[in-house]
């Protein structure tokens, strides 16, 4: 289990980053390498060059305020983990985050670069979904800024084009009549759930988000629904499959149960907020 | 750091690349593919960090990274520069005797074939900095990522706590096989 | 006076070297310069014809020294692996080839062998060789293996590799028939696999000037491997050393011997007259080393009123993968071991040994014993079920009695000698984990827990472990000048602390201090007659040994002292190295010195040696060394015993099950196990932590999920779920029974498999008890069992 051969980058800047994604064929971004390392130990990817962000200046920045969380490319996730500020601002990145993996993976994982990886079996891209957050990415073409409902375009495929790199990911703030919950089932701890929920309330709208559940972060609006329903509500926009950990009927009953008991937990932590 | 890369033996292009292990400046000529592991087992000899999965799942090759535990097989060589590693063979006191964390898992017989065990130890000496007096939960939660196949972790999660005492200055448990004075009553020769 | 050493938990010797990163696992071993790395090009399909190996394209690529295909294996190289185990009832016993010659039998079996300046490259060049196949149908299950409605093999019809039967106390068939109470059972246990942490890893080094070859490998059998290659490769056993290094996890998948790569990485260092080294990765591990534990299992019992067995009668059908080269040692353990702590009545068993097109199965730790625990105990559950009765005390009526032993069950056991129990005390077990668990208020405790809307469940499973099989072991003892005490003994080490326990066997018996011992093991240059270290043996046979070295070097060492102090014999003592006369401890003589005396030396190299030249020692009227004499304080001699140890134990564990997801947790597990003399109890507990957390594995988490063309779906530790601390229990109640063995001089018996033997049962039984699925019968008639698998089986009994 060893990678084939690449060309290896190491840019300083981000133009220099992304010059070079735009004039090397088949290159890769790497930043912590935590998804990336082993699908080339496996020789499931094997781009010919890859470009390591990670002595990129400017992408390491994180910074929480009212308006919400900005992690930089190449914030890690125990760092963001760690954040009071975060917490305070955003505590469904907090709470999500603490399901990713393992400590040691988290010290070199960086939580931007789980959400362009796009795995549905990840906790962050279902987060940035579920909280309707952003991508920041800069390409040849410039800057822009992607929606977490535009980002997600296909299994471990985001819609960031090859020469695009993403410098940061934004979280709204949680509003202050607003609440949120996370719980996953995995059958390891730490290991990629078989399910996941994410919630988001607040008093006009329930937004769910799954993980694990379809081949693409999924996120369902269950307004007005009864948390005890609004599972087995979500599954109509759901398709559960089965696999070697879970049956599709089993990943169903997970996300009944689930998507209550977190649907109660968004609404007890907005009460807890102080929200009617 | 990486300087311009060249054609090695094989043709394929290398880096000089240099690392900094257990304090120790090493200079070093790769491929960009080489993992750390490689690197700290066959280029610098550093065989204490042991390779069991190649995928980060075992954590047997768990190195210090600045401080902070990281799987060396997800990590190339070539990027493990400008910052300091610490391997297995680091944990060491100067005058040679087992740090606090080696020395607990000794007296708790936290290891059987010791495969494993070095990942154990950076991953323990790491979470110890950070919360230097674990509860019992958190002594569990601290190898949460580590597999080990011999010891059934009851005896790792000890040593975690008597290394936690160690660190502060503090002696073992009771009577030889420390942890293991209510064991050996239990077991003891009839 | 010295402390007895045996039954301390002294800290392990080994571990000083393995904290410091000192440890020299395969991997670690410098063989010098100009070392090359191999791959294998493995086979990507589970039943194929080879029509073609292409090896234009890697031939040129620069690094690449050497590209093996069967067609380059010559002699002995080009034959079939050796069949380790033969037996009668093995009719239709077949191995592979080195090389796959034209045909491959599962996903893994190795294709071509590639030599390269490193792995990356050979991995590279692994990539580029052009295998062509005509994919023929797999058979994949024990279900398909007996449909045979395809063949693994041509010339084996049905894909019956064996059928043995064996029956003792009668026509169990008719006792069944003619019982008050009758049930039957179909069970079911998956794949598994011993899964070290270490893999497979095999360096060579050919010495043109020794003309000999140099091995070291990650081998649970030094002296297997020894023979083997010397037998392939057309060399005499002289010409070959094997040497294993520290062994980072056996479990038992490193028994099975020669591994291709074995054998391929000395003929290609010879070859290429450079060091060659092999070391598998861990997909490789999961498709080309070996699995275990799937069987499935037809159960007729007859019992009484009191729930007494009358008559067992057993079907079983045994996946041995590809190729059978263990023989047929799991079957035949799992339907003697079956048998447990009771008294079966008339009992027959016949079993199946049937191909797949899947990996080859050798023993994993239990070795058989598990299945066969799984089926006894589940039949043990279903007859408390039937009648009505606490579980425990139908157990109770079928056990063997403390005044029975030795116990002769009327079968053969897998060393070939009659199935005979040696000691044990099973009713005073059974008391003590009922008290563990305290059996007799649980079913309060289940109700208040039902009241509070909580499942939570207790299960119990007994077992027997034959243990310290034969034929024998062997030990060398040396005291040098220094009075360092220097052993070897030729079975292995993975990690049993065979240097800290043989090091306390010397040191008690021979008298000198545990600090000079330093033991050797696996290195066939300082032992050359050994077995291996499997069946829990080590510390009953090489313990044995090792006792028995140590008392002939002590033996020698006092009479060549009686001679020098002018004492008898029966007035001296050793007492941490030094020899003196009972009650005048000044006239002594150090264990060291006695080894000067020992030798009588022509040249003198330093003050010991100067002491011990010829002019100094020995009596000038007799040759310096007697006749009947050997120079040197050694001692060295073999245990062999007529048959096997039998150790047992029983476990217990309560679980608690989410009615809504279907998690399972434990709340508490519990072992009580009786091995026998205890050497080293904190030793003997850490096999039983391993066992149990192997035995969780087994029972919820792992499994091989094979789909029908014979891929594994989950060769990785992604998806093949070894526990990590957070799916074990926190804390393991462990409680000691010990019945001595009347078998060896020491009273031990094996304690290594012990913790893994009775999980699927015990687990099965829990699980049950929590979810009161009973009303038609066992519910849970398949391990493991995943939180998915379980609430699968609420829907089937509408129990949601």
């Amino acid at each position: 289990m060893k990678p084939a051969p690449f060309a290896y980058h190491r840019p300083r800047t981000l133009d220099e980053a992304v010059a070079l994604l735009g004039s090397e064929p088949d290159a890769k971004v790497m930043a912590g390498g935590q998804s990336l390392v082993p699908l080339l130990t496996m020789r499931l990817a094997a781009p010919a060059t890859i470009v390591d962000i990670s002595a990129v200046e400017g992408l390491d920045t994180l910074t929480a305020d009212d308006g919400g969380v900005r992690i930089g490319a190449m914030v890690r996730h125990a760092d963001v983990l760690a954040s009071p500020d975060v917490r305070r601002v955003q505590p469904l990145v907090t709470a999500a985050l603490s399901h990713v993996a393992h400590p040691t993976i988290r010290n070199r994982g960086t939580t931007v670069g789980s959400i362009v990886h796009a795995d549905a079996a990840a906790e962050m891209p279902v987060v940035l979904a579920v909280l309707g957050g952003t991508v920041e990415v800069v390409g040849g073409a410039g800057r822009r800024t992607i929606a977490a409902a535009d980002l997600f375009v296909g299994p471990l495929e985001s819609s960031l084009a090859p020469d695009e790199v993403a410098t940061s990911a934004w979280f709204p703030a949680l509003a202050d009549d607003a609440g949120v919950g996370f719980a996953e089932l995995a059958r390891r701890h730490g290991d990629y759930a078989m399910v996941g929920v994410a919630a988001h309330v607040d008093a006009s709208s329930a937004r769910v988000g799954y993980l694990s559940v379809n081949d693409v972060p999924t996120v369902v609006d269950v307004t007005g629904v009864d948390a005890a329903d609004a599972g087995e509500a979500a599954l109509a926009h759901l398709e559960p499959g089965g696999d070697v950990h879970a049956s599709a009927a089993y990943r169903a009953q997970l996300v009944r149960v689930l998507t209550a008991r977190v649907l109660r937990e968004a609404h007890e932590d907005r009460q807890g907020r102080g929200a009617a | 750091m990486t300087v311009s890369a060249q054609t090695g033996e094989t043709g394929e292009a290398v880096h000089d690349v240099r690392l900094r292990v257990n304090g120790v400046v090493h200079d070093l000529r790769v491929p960009a593919r080489r993992l750390l592991s490689d690197a700290l087992r066959h280029d610098l000899g550093l065989t204490g960090t042991h390779v069991g999965c190649e995928h980060g799942v075992c954590g047997a090759c768990t190195v210090l990274v600045d401080g902070r535990s990281a799987r060396a097989c997800l990590m190339f060589a070539v990027a493990a520069v400008e910052v300091d590693i610490t391997t297995v063979e680091g944990l060491t006191r100067p005058d040679g005797s087992l740090g606090p964390v080696q020395q607990a898992f000794s007296e708790c017989h936290g290891l059987q074939c010791g495969f494993c065990t070095p990942g154990f130890l950076t991953t323990i000496t790491a979470g110890l900095e950070e919360n230097p007096d674990p509860t019992h939960e958190e002594a569990r939660d601290m190898i949460g990522g580590n597999l080990c196949r011999c010891t059934g972790y009851q005896n790792i999660v000890a040593a975690v706590e008597c290394a936690a005492v160690l660190r502060r200055g503090g002696s073992r448990g009771p009577g030889p096989g420390g942890p293991h004075a209510s064991i050996t009553e239990a077991g003891g020769p009839s | 006076m010295t402390i007895k050493l045996m039954g301390q938990g002294v800290q392990r010797v080994e571990d000083q070297r393995l904290l410091r990163g000192q440890g020299a696992y395969t991997d670690d071993i410098d063989v010098g310069p100009g070392l090359l790395h191999a791959a294998v090009v493995r086979s990507p399909h589970a039943h194929a014809r080879i029509v073609d190996i292409d090896l234009d394209a890697v031939l040129d690529v620069e690094g690449v020294h050497a590209v093996l295909t069967y067609d380059d294996l010559t002699g002995p190289m080009a034959e079939p692996l050796p069949l380790l185990i033969p037996h009668p009832a093995l009719t239709h016993g077949r191995t592979q080839y080195a090389l796959a010659k034209d045909e491959v039998n599962y996903v893994g079996e190795a294709v071509a062998f590639v030599v390269a300046t490193d792995r990356y490259v050979a991995e590279d060049a692994v990539g580029k060789v052009k295998v062509t196949y005509d994919v023929l149908p797999a058979v994949v299950g024990i279900e398909a293996a007996r449909a045979a409605e395809h063949l693994v093999h041509d010339d084996v019809p049905g894909n019956l590799g064996a059928r043995l039967e064996q029956q003792t106390g009668g026509d169990a068939p008719a006792v069944v028939a003619a019982a008050p109470h009758r049930l039957s059972l179909d069970l079911d246990i998956e794949r598994s696999a011993c899964m070290p942490l270490e893999g497979r890893g095999t360096v060579a080094r050919w010495e043109p000037a020794l003309d000999r070859l140099q091995l070291w490998t990650s081998t649970q059998s030094s002296t297997g491997v020894r023979a083997a290659v010397a037998v392939k490769l057309g060399l005499d056993l002289g010409q070959v050393d094997v040497i294993t290094p520290d062994v980072g996890g056996g479990f038992g998948v490193k028994i099975n011997h020669p591994w291709p790569e074995e054998l391929l990485v000395p003929y290609a260092a010879r070859a290429l007259g450079r060091p060659v080294k092999f070391v598998e990765d861990r997909r490789e591990h999961f498709i080309s080393s070996a699995h275990e534990r799937g069987q499935v299992q037809h159960v007729e019992v007859g019992f009484d009123d009191d729930g007494r067995l009358l008559g067992l009668d057993v079907e079983l059908w045994h996946d041995h993968g590809a190729y059978t080269p263990y023989g047929l040692i799991v079957p035949i353990i799992t339907s003697t071991q079956l048998l447990g702590p009771y008294k079966p009545g008339a009992y027959r068993v016949v079993f199946h040994s049937l191909y797949t097109n899947t990996v080859i199965v050798t023993p994993y730790r239990g070795a058989g014993r598990p299945q066969g625990c799984y089926a006894m105990e589940r039949t043990m559950d279903a007859i408390a079920q039937h009648l009505g009765k606490d579980r425990a005390e139908v157990r109770r009526v079928n056990l063997i009695q403390p005044d029975e032993f030795p116990y002769e069950h009327g079968l053969v056991f897998q060393d070939g000698r009659p199935l005979t129990y040696d000691s044990g005390d099973y009713p005073a077990m059974l008391d003590k984990i009922k008290a563990l668990v305290d059996w007799d208020t649980f079913g309060e405790r289940q109700r208040q827990a039902a009241a509070e809307g909580r499942r939570i469940g207790l299960g119990l499973a007994c077992y027997v472990e034959g243990t310290g099989v034969g034929p024998y072991e062997g030990a060398h003892v040396h005291v040098e000048t220094t009075g360092k005490v220097k052993v070897a003994t030729g079975l292995t080490s993975q990690g049993q602390g065979h240097q800290t326990v043989f090091a306390q066997l010397v040191a008690d018996e021979l008298g000198c201090r545990f600090s000079d011992v330093e033991v050797v093991t696996g290195d066939t240059r300082r032992m050359p007659y050994a077995v291996g270290t499997f069946a829990s043996r080590a510390a009953v046979m090489s313990g044995s040994a090792v006792h028995l070295a140590a008392r002939r070097a002590k033996e020698k060492a006092l009479r060549i002292a009686a001679d020098a102090l002018e004492a008898s014999e029966d007035d001296l003592q050793i007492v941490d190295g030094v020899v003196s006369v009972k009650g005048a401890p000044e006239v002594s003589l150090d264990l060291g010195t006695i080894s000067v005396l020992s030798n009588p030396l022509r040249y003198a190299f330093d003050e010991a040696s100067k002491r011990a030249t010829q002019f100094q020692v020995g009596d000038p009227g007799k040759p310096p060394v007697a006749e009947d004499d050997e120079p040197g304080l050694e001692g060295r001699d073999f245990y062999s015993p007529e048959r096997a140890t039998f150790a047992s134990g029983m476990h217990a564990v309560i679980v608690e099950t989410d009615p809504e997801t279907a998690e399972i947790r434990i709340l508490q597990y519990a072992v009580v196990h009786d091995c026998g003399t205890l050497i080293n109890p904190m030793i003997v507990e850490g096999q039983i932590h391993g066992g149990v957390a192997q035995g969780v594995g087994g029972a919820l988490y792992e499994r091989m999920a094979y789909d029908s063309s014979g891929q594994l779906l989950n060769a990785s530790f992604m998806d093949f779920l070894m526990p990590y601390v957070s799916e074990v229990p926190d804390g393991i109640d462990v409680d000691h029974l010990e019945t001595p063995s009347p078998l060896n001089p020491l009273g031990i018996k094996g304690a290594g498999e012990a913790g893994v033997i009775p999980s699927a049962a015990v687990f099965a039984a829990a699980i049950e008890d929590a979810e009161g699925l009973r009303e038609d019968g066992l519910a849970i008639t398949a391990m493991p069992i995943s939180p998915s698998e379980l609430f699968e089986l609420r829907l089937a009994h509408q129990n949601p």
